[in-house]
């Protein structure tokens, strides 16, 4: 039933290794670009097969890749956004760790595409032994002619460098990480200009994710119609799922995109079901940044359909009812937990990780997680709820990057969907206090 | 003044060779992993004179410095124990127990989160998701992520990080762990 295009042989013995993953045709992308396609031709099996960028967002990749600006000689690059810091989402690490080859194979292919004689690979700096990993993988493919100059004689060159985050989630926006990339504090810069036209050292510079990149791999292997013939609709292909919380089986799974959710909990292949019997919560399906869904609207839509796990089925009904894909974090609440506390834990995260540049934002974000601490610790009052609401309205769209709306997105959801047991926390409490 | 904090000769070379990653004129790009290497060599902490030879290895401005090592939360601008145990408190880990290993651990070791023991061996430190939500709880300490805690696990940890009884660092070599 599952269509695997990236975790295909990620249970291979060595497949870490230059030569186990060779065998099992690794490398392959690149050998075809170089030799039988231009650079254009790659742009387009990218644009046909209607990837749409894996880093959250959502936006359809080879769009983006024509957006590049190519001044005459000015250098262009592509960054590899791996600093996966959106809690709920280890894909990225999995892949990385697991078989980094399939990312440099992507990263080499897709520079090709963009005309870049230089990428580098932005990790978050917690996942030093990945970057070790990565780095041992990289010298391999130098040592057997996949990277340096003159890749198998067509005059291609292309150096590929890791570097190290220093811990801060907000190096994940594209802006951010390319100050950071730059040696500054990771602030989010005002856009436009874009990262295509000014980007890295000012220079025109594409930014993806590293499931996008990988995703490029097969694209280029059997052509973007045969990408585009896989998913529903305008969610193509498969897509990495790392799932965690109350589940029997929590790990990173790829699903072809179009899979019914209740199929991804409750199935053996996926999920295994909510842990220890209990019955399903709530979920948030894509990364905190997503608006959380009570167990009946991510089973169905508000008009009862099954839900799907693609784009646009998790996005059905709007804020009112629906959610996003996102990153794919997708995390799972049993009947015991509190979604309030949950709540707060995303809050004080979003606090954590601002980066301070925009009012709303920066004392926004301090000012839910103080009152989250407050409700939770059992000095809340019902005024709290509005006032949390009020906050989050005012955060939403007022700010720089969407850090802000990341913030106030969970806080909106909990309490659309789960407003009563934020008034049972404080009643119980007023009671104990009385 | 001889006394001046300096790389050893292997270290300096490392960030030479990492400053060349860059185009010409674009070395600050070095700050970042030059300054995980800084940490690593003294002591696990970035005192103001490491920070400052870390300035002028690039050719940048202090103030350049103070303010990246002070956005990051990987970057430590006090005195930290040997061994760092960074404890992810964000939701996944949370929802499966991670509040019991905290409160476990400051038990255990005497100490709150946010100190370091009398004996200069652990310091507690809660941190943000650390992208490992599927093996949850968990907590790094150096380049090792430990996975699926429960109580007992942290124990031999622990046992283990004082038997060994060395700095851990993000630049241990990791046990490559097969899935
Ligand atoms: C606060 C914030 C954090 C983000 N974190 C990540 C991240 O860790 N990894 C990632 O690929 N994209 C992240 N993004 C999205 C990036 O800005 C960007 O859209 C993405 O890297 C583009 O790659 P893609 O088109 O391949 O998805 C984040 C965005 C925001 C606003
Ligand atoms: S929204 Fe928050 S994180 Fe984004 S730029 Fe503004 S203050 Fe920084
Ligand atoms: S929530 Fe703890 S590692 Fe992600």
């Amino acid at each position: 039933m599952s269509k695997k295009l990236l975790l295909k042989h990620d249970h291979e013995p060595g497949i870490q290794t230059y030569e186990v993953y060779r065998k099992h045709g690794g490398y392959a992308s690149v050998e075809k670009a170089l030799r039988t396609m231009t650079p254009e031709a790659v742009v387009e099996e990218v644009k046909k097969s209607g990837l749409r960028g894996r880093g959250g967002a959502g936006f359809p990749t080879g769009m983006k890749w024509s957006f590049l600006a190519k001044p005459e000689g000015v250098p262009r690059y592509l960054v590899c956004n791996a600093d996966e810091s959106e809690p709920g989402t280890f894909k990225d690490r999995y892949l990385m760790s697991r078989i980094p080859h399939f990312l440099i194979e992507g990263m080499i292919t897709s520079s090709f595409a963009l005309g870049a004689k230089t990428s580098y690979i932005y990790v978050r700096g917690e996942y030093y032994y990945v970057i070790a990993i990565l780095e041992k993988a990289i010298k391999e493919a130098y040592a057997a002619g996949w990277l340096g100059k003159n890749i198998l004689g067509t005059g291609f060159d292309h150096d590929m460098y890791v570097q190290p985050g220093g811990g801060a989630y907000i190096c994940g926006e594209e802006t951010a990480l390319l100050e950071s990339l730059e040696g500054k504090r990771g602030n989010p810069r005002i856009k436009p200009p874009f990262p295509a036209v000014k980007g890295l050292w000012g220079c025109p510079t594409v930014v993806n994710n590293v499931e996008t990149i990988a995703a490029v791999v097969p694209i280029v292997n059997d052509g973007g119609e045969a990408y585009a013939a896989i998913g529903i609709g305008k969610s193509t292909g498969t897509k990495l799922i790392s799932a965690s919380g109350h589940i029997n089986k929590p790990g990173v799974y790829e699903i072809e995109l179009g899979l019914p959710v209740e199929e991804f909990i409750n199935s053996e292949e996926y999920c295994g079901g909510v842990w220890k019997g209990r019955k399903l919560k709530a979920v948030v399906a894509g990364g905190s940044s997503v608006p959380v869904l009570p167990a009946d609207l991510i089973m169905k839509t508000a008009a009862g359909e099954p839900r799907l796990m693609s784009y646009e089925s998790l996005a059905d009904g709007g804020f009112a009812s629906g959610t996003m894909l996102g990153s794919g974090g997708f995390i799972v609440m049993d009947e015991t937990a509190s979604v309030v506390k949950n709540l707060w834990t995303f809050a004080r995260f979003y606090h954590h990780e601002s980066c301070g540049q925009c009012s709303p934002c920066r004392e926004g974000t301090g000012w839910m997680e103080k009152v989250l601490h407050k409700i939770v610790h059992g000095h809340g009052e019902m005024k709290d709820i509005d006032l949390l609401w009020d906050l989050q309205r005012k955060i939403e769209g007022n700010t720089i990057c969407p850090l802000g709306d990341a913030a106030a997105w969970p806080v909106a959801s909990a309490i659309r969907h789960f407003r009563s047991e934020f008034e049972e926390m404080i009643n119980s409490h007023a009671v104990e206090h009385a | 003044m001889e006394n001046k904090v300096q790389f050893k000769p292997e270290t300096l070379a490392l960030a030479k060779e990492i400053m060349g990653r860059y185009p010409e004129g674009k070395q600050k790009s070095a700050l970042l992993p030059l300054l995980h290497l800084a940490q690593a060599e003294f002591n696990g902490w970035l005192d103001v004179p490491v920070m400052d030879m870390v300035a002028e290895v690039i050719g940048i401005q202090s103030i350049e410095v103070y303010e990246v090592a002070s956005f990051y939360s990987m970057y430590n601008l006090k005195p930290v124990g040997n061994c760092l145990l960074e404890i992810c408190r964000t939701s996944s880990c949370w929802l499966r127990g991670a509040e019991d290993i905290v409160s476990h651990l400051e038990n255990k070791l005497g100490i709150k989160e946010g100190e370091t023991t009398p004996d200069g061996m652990f310091t507690i430190k809660t941190v943000e998701c650390l992208g490992s939500c599927g093996t949850a709880p968990m907590m790094q300490c150096g380049a090792q992520f430990h996975e699926n805690l429960d109580t007992e696990k942290v124990d031999s940890i622990l046992d283990k990080l004082r038997a060994d009884g060395k700095r851990t660092n993000y630049f241990d070599a990791v046990v490559v762990k097969e899935y």
